[in-house]
């Protein structure tokens, strides 16, 4: 091989680019480190002040008293009441969204000509763009009325916020799911009907596992949203904390009840002034939630990425 | 590219090729005419008469006539496109799966149209196995992949037996019986086929269908499913699609060639086919002039 003839010129424009690029590459990592970075400063504010609220109440106090009454005297700033209400409009609301969730995406995914599913999927994800409270209003204006007739329902109550909550989180789980379902390979489908598995067969036993990473994020995602919804559960459950134990779980559902995000809505709107317990209860509950979000999210990665690592 | 130069089992066809499963008597010279016990008369497992095939105008498949022995290896062979899938796909109704195809004349399994309005297609495949180009395990364990066809058919006693039984005759149960609850996908690719093998021959259908099962795997792994078809020959009517022709002449008993235009311009005893076809354009595709 001879080496010598041309000399080529590879030089470029390598100085003046390299600026360019680390320019880009300044700009990037600003836009990235910015919402970092007001992460952590939500984070630290929630700190200071819930660290403030707990010399004034005790964190035992706080996580295990069994009454909310931040305004009211006597005062009493036990957590459980709202922990267990916002339990319990996420519990319902999943046992709405899920199963109703999961047989949307297996039709769209599996059953649906591509005209169905044309009109149907947008159809299904308008649902995610209704104001929430507007979801709120339907389930106090509607649904309420269309249960008293036959259950023993109060105005307020928490079975229609968590049925209103249900059909709000109910796209977010087809709609992931769905996503997640087409993108099992047609091959696998072929490899159960060429076994003599009816299209249901292929569906619940092929496609549905296949795409189970998929799915369980949607439900995280969905639960997660229910935990934080705010807006939907004021309107349509009130404000009165309850806190569940053995003797009320039959009627709880009936009545009303209040959730932790209901909760620091009422006191950021009431006329407390900042410097009162009440008002730094805001900030001890918002760490809480924040906590349990936080927690939801590290179990959906570890969830999926076993389901990852098994299947894929 | 000859695959067996690679692999480095014995390229001599007549030496021949099943010794590493089993030693089956009196087997093949050049056209692998296999003789087991009664070597008379044939049954025809599958015929076709004047099988047609659209996808929407388009014509895939014309005026197709042909009788698929028991028992046997049916190659078929042909330049892409010329619809030998599309045929494969014909004899279990899977391109019933694609909404723009159609079929017209009849397609007898034991001698019954599966055309008819009466045949259910779901039925039909459990009679029907087949394997795919490219291996397709489900993303579950060992076991249930093979388990799946007789789970879903209901028929699921003595399942670790016919598990163990499916495995063996695949020639996997000895790389996979100690870790038989692991996900098939941790497998390699040869060995992923030969479990898709297993578990399209665990709820003992009739006949296999073979759409180029070894396409996608490199030569040695090739060389076994290859031995392993012959192997499976023995109790199975094998039908598999190949574009590669040499291995068509290695495994087959019959041969058919489908030409582009969707043609069955031939079909006779792979050593007829590869040594003194009747048609120039065989000849022709066959010696690679075109194709």
């Amino acid at each position: 091989m001879s080496r010598e003839s041309t000399h080529v010129d590879l030089t470029g424009d390598a100085v003046s680019r390299s600026a360019k690029e680390r320019g880009v590459w300044l700009l990037l990592l600003t836009c990235a480190a910015l919402s970092v970075f007001v992460t952590f400063g939500i984070i630290g504010t929630l700190l200071f002040d819930a660290i403030d609220f707990f010399t004034e109440v005790s964190p035992v106090a706080f996580f295990t008293g069994t009454d909310w009454s931040p305004a009211i005297k006597p005062y009493s700033f036990g957590v459980l009441p709202l922990v267990t209400n916002t339990l319990l409009v996420t519990v319902l609301s999943a046992l709405i969204a899920l199963p109703l969730g999961v047989a949307s995406a297996i039709y769209l995914s599996e059953y649906a000509s591509d005209r169905v599913r044309s009109v149907l999927k947008p159809g299904l994800e308008v649902l995610a763009g209704i104001p929430t409270v507007v979801y709120g209003y339907f389930g106090l204006v509607y649904i309420t009325p269309a249960l008293d007739v036959v259950l023993p329902v109060s105005t307020f109550n928490a079975l229609s916020a968590s049925i209103v909550v249900g059909i709000m989180i109910i796209p977010m789980v087809s709609s992931i799911s769905e996503d997640a379902m087409s993108s099992v390979p047609d091959s696998l489908r072929e490899a159960g009907y060429g076994l003599g598995a009816t299209k249901f067969e292929v569906s619940t036993g092929v496609v549905v596992p296949a795409a189970a990473s998929g799915i369980v994020s949607s439900f995280v995602l969905a639960l997660s949203r229910a935990i934080g919804e705010t807006m939907a559960v004021v309107v349509a459950a009130g404000q009165s904390p309850t806190m569940i134990t053995a003797s009320n779980v039959d009627t709880v559902l009936f009545n009303s009840i209040q959730t932790m995000t209901s909760a620091m809505i009422e006191l950021g709107v009431s006329d407390l002034s900042g410097g009162t317990t009440a008002y730094k209860a805001l900030f001890a509950i918002g760490l809480t939630l924040f906590s349990i979000t936080f927690v939801m999210n590290l179990i959906s990665t570890l969830v999926a990425r076993r389901f990852q690592e098994e299947y894929q | 590219m000859s695959q067996e130069t690679i692999s480095g089992t014995d390229p001599s066809p007549d030496a021949d090729d099943e010794s590493l499963i089993s030693p089956s008597p009196g087997a093949d010279a050049v056209g692998h005419e296999r003789t087991t016990g009664e070597q008379s008369e044939t049954r025809t497992v599958v015929e076709t008469q004047a099988l047609d095939v659209y996808y929407g105008e388009e014509r895939a498949l014309q005026e197709i006539d042909i009788e698929i022995p028991a028992e046997k290896v049916t190659a078929i062979i042909g330049p892409s496109g010329c619809g030998k899938s599309t045929f494969l796909r014909c004899i279990n109704r899977m391109n019933d799966l694609v909404d723009s195809a159609r079929v017209e004349g009849e397609l007898l399994f034991e001698g019954k149209n599966v055309y008819d309005a009466d045949v259910d297609p779901v039925a039909l495949r459990r009679r029907i196995g087949m394997v795919f180009q490219a291996p397709n395990p489900f993303p579950k364990s060992i076991y249930d992949n093979v388990a799946y066809g007789l789970r879903v058919q209901d028929d699921t006693e003595n399942l670790d037996e016919r598990v163990e039984t499916a495995l063996r005759r695949a020639a996997l149960w000895d790389e996979v019986n100690d870790r038989l609850d692991e996900s098939a996908l941790d497998l390699s690719g040869g060995q992923q086929q030969r479990l898709c093998i297993a578990r399209a021959i665990a709820p003992d259908p009739d006949v296999l269908l073979m759409d180029e099962p070894a396409s996608a795997l490199d030569p040695v792994a090739t060389s076994q499913i290859e031995d392993l078809i012959e192997e499976l020959a023995q109790d199975y009517t094998v039908v598999i699609v190949t574009h590669n022709m040499q291995q068509a002449a290695r495994i087959s008993d019959k041969t058919a060639v489908f030409l582009t235009g969707g043609e069955l311009v031939e079909f006779d005893d792979t050593g007829v086919v590869f040594e003194n076809p009747e048609h120039q354009r065989v000849e022709d595709y066959i010696t690679g002039k075109f194709g």
